[in-house]
């Protein structure tokens, strides 16, 4: 195959291809007014997709509309609405078996339709980068934000990152892919943000320029062949493992298993450079730490800012990629400190799990303050649940007892 | 197309399995092959694990015997006996999860089409009974609405075999199968009248025993799946092992289903037969000339 650079030249839209280094680092920035789903719309813009498959599910939906506006505007290949989540996301690995890039977007009940299909796109190590909008998922039916669906995600094989905010996710979009599109990493990616708070809000977002795009995907980089007939070998299931013996079976399907995960292990090294670091922190001497993801994170920061003024210092690791897990960094993060608080937006704690199975000592580990079924979360609670910790007197919170 | 990926990488030849040898010296790609040379080129590689006799796997055969253009062509399948001689054929094969064929295919179709524009890359759809009539239904049915561009194959044994044999959409009332203890509640499903409602531009059903008919059939709805739109074809192919059928009577059986449910049908949207005739010189949708009426 031919090693033509196409940085420099046009895609159909007239929009330069752009090195993503230089674009992402280097190009002019411009700030920006923007509703989350209008920060996706602009990130699409710019991520040269060829095919992006929807359906409506709050709090996504409004975003996956405006991607179809730039699908008529001619940013994106093939754009349509599929008949359930579940048939999206085969519609989406179909097009990615094809050697498409791949964009789509879910939420809450969404994600769990659809859950088979993340696996398997796992496993066939397609790129396909998928934004989850967190919602409730419970009965009765709640639209409500509520990140409980990354416990689920976690465990698939899929990269997972939590954005914080919009300006996380526009970055992150476009950055994904670079990661995702790795030949040593080529999985897909979850890019999961709180729902609501950061969809349904306006924030000031530093925009790259709208005529550079990315390089398009080349699916001839992939580790396994993209099935477009032009690449050898010629199949890409050479036997099916179920008619073999149990024994070739289970070594084959466990290999495989291996591989994902350790593909997903080798995307950190892209990641670090990507996004400067699996975690951002702040003051790691202080003896509590606030350890979060997504918008728990600004929460924090806010009753950090609360304690401050009361002349208690608090530090902040903030989460950035759950897969791969910065288990090395939260190890070196969370040295010094004495008590570890986790707020979450999920009645489990999922994050607290699994930094407690991550660090020494995880008793520092105080798996709140949680929130729910889309309850906000006040920095007072934060900051009361330290206050607790420290063994510090505060006064009681309306409503939540003596 | 290239036929670039039928071949061997340089230096690689002596390494490759020989199914793969055989493949690559002996299979149908840039030849025009048919189902009456069977046997003389490598469709399929022997060690399919189907069961000995089974239908399905000569209807498979046919079906990758008939498809126009093997070195462009990928088969979507899906959890079922099919599959594990369809991923034996030597054509690119797509899974990904039982039942979502027809939504895999639609991407795949679409995604081929951007890269490649309308050069034709042949997406054909293999599943079971179940596969595409119960468990897939809604994205079988759903491709056809939006008028995907691919043909949809439903290899029809009345049952799921896969799983040892329970009951599917497709039994007949009536049978006693597993999970049908006191015999099917309901009537074999109408899959080729929903086909028709919901705008396939082909619609074929078949036996495996008339292979130059399978041949023909499967050919017309390639072609005309590549720009008129959806085309499905219903394949009776038998469970001899579910339905306690003998080796030796499977042939028969298939006749006798032929004549009692499975009488071969045809049709042909009027567009499909102005394309067919237009761009690949089928005559035989051209109209006769009307008689000439002769006003006294
Ligand atoms: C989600 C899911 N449900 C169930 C199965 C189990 N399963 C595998 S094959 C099969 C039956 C296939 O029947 P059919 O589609 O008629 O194909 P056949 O084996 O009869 O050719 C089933 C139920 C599965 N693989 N995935
Ligand atoms: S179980 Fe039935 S359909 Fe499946 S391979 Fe055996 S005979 Fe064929
Ligand atoms: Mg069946």
């Amino acid at each position: 195959m031919e090693n033509v650079s196409v940085i420099g030249t046009q895609n159909k839209k007239g929009q330069v291809i752009t090195d993503p280094r230089v674009m992402m680092n280097e190009a002019p920035r411009t700030p920006s007014f923007y509703t989350g789903s209008e920060v996706i719309k602009e990130a699409v813009r710019r991520a040269n997709v060829d095919v992006m498959v929807a359906y409506p599910i709050t709090p996504q939906s409004e975003a996956a509309a405006l991607c179809g506006e730039l699908f008529a505007e001619g940013y994106i290949g093939d754009y349509f609405r599929g008949e359930s989540e579940f048939a999206v996301m085969s519609q989406c690995a179909g097009s990615a078996f094809g050697g498409a890039r791949v964009f789509t977007t879910t939420a809450g009940p969404g994600t769990l339709r659809a859950m088979e299909n993340f696996p398997m796109w796992a496993g066939a190590r397609l790129p396909i980068q998928c934004i989850v909008t967190c919602r409730g998922i419970n009965s009765p039916l709640s639209i409500q934000p509520d990140t409980i669906e990354i416990a689920y995600l976690m465990n698939t094989g899929m990269l997972v990152w939590h954005a914080e905010t919009a300006q996380d996710f526009y970055d992150w979009i476009l950055k994904g892919y670079m990661v995702s599109e790795e030949p040593d990493v080529h999985l897909p990616l979850a890019l999961c943000c709180d729902g609501f708070f950061v969809t349904h809000t306006k924030d000031t977002v530093d925009l790259t320029p709208a005529d550079m795009c990315l390089p398009p995907y080349d699916p001839y980089r992939s580790p396994v062949p993209c099935m477009d007939m032009e690449c050898p070998p010629v199949r890409m299931m050479r036997d099916p493992f179920v008619m073999k013996s149990n024994y070739i079976s289970y070594a084959t399907h466990a290999s495989w298993q291996q591989e994902i995960w350790a593909a997903a292990e080798r995307s950190r090294k892209h990641t670090i450079a990507w996004l400067d670091g699996l975690i951002d922190t702040e003051n790691l001497d202080a003896e509590v730490l606030i350890v979060a993801s997504g918008t728990a994170v600004s929460q924090g920061r806010e009753a950090i800012r609360l304690l401050a003024d009361e002349g208690i210092r608090v530090g902040l690791v903030k989460i950035k990629t759950l897969r791969p897990w910065p288990q090395e960094e939260l190890r070196e993060a969370t040295k010094h400190a004495t008590h570890i608080i986790v707020p979450e937006f999920n009645v489990i704690g999922w994050l607290a799990r699994e930094i407690k199975s991550t660090i020494p000592r995880p008793e520092r580990v105080i798996a709140g303050p949680r929130v729910c079924g889309g309850m906000t979360m006040p920095p007072e609670i934060i900051v009361e649940e330290i206050k607790k910790a420290l063994g510090v007197r505060s006064e009681v919170l309306a409503g939540r007892g003596g | 197309m290239s036929l670039n990926y039928v071949k061997f990488s340089p230096g690689f030849e002596a390494f490759m399995p020989k199914e793969y040898r055989d493949m690559v010296e002996h299979g149908p790609f840039g030849k025009k092959t048919t189902v009456s040379q069977m046997g003389s080129f490598k469709e399929i590689l022997e060690e399919h694990p189907m069961c000995a006799g089974c239908a399905m796997t000569l209807f498979i055969r046919l079906a990758v015997i008939a498809v126009p253009n093997p070195e462009d062509t990928i088969m979507v399948g899906t959890a079922g006996c099919g599959r594990l001689a369809i991923s034996q054929a030597a054509i690119p094969f797509v899974y990904g999860n039982y039942g979502d064929q027809n939504g895999v295919a639609s991407g795949l179709s679409r995604g081929l089409r951007i890269r490649f524009g309308d050069q034709p890359k042949d997406v054909v759809v293999m599943a079971g009974d179940g596969g595409t009539a119960d468990i897939g239904f809604q994205q079988v049915l759903h491709s056809w609405f939006r008028k995907e561009r691919f043909t949809t194959i439903m290899l029809d044994n009345e049952v799921y075999g896969n799983t040892g044999g329970q009951e599917s959409g497709m039994t007949t009332r009536g049978a006693v199968l597993k999970m049908a203890p006191l015999g099917k509640k309901f009537e074999k499903m109408d899959m080729v009248a929903m086909a028709k409602i919901a705008g396939c531009a082909y619609i074929a059903t078949v036996v495996p025993n008339t292979p130059r008919r399978v041949e023909s059939c499967i050919k017309k709805a390639v072609l005309i799946a590549r720009e008129v739109g959806p085309t499905y074809i219903q394949a009776y192919t038998s469970c001899n092992i579910e339905y306690a059928i003998p080796t030796d009577q499977v042939m028969a059986d298939a006749k006798a289903v032929e004549d009692d449910r499975y009488k071969f049908a045809e049709y042909v949207s009027d567009e499909a037969k102005e394309y067919l005739t237009a761009r690949y010189g089928y005559k035989e949708f051209v109209q006769k000339p009307a008689a000439a009426v002769t006003h006294a």
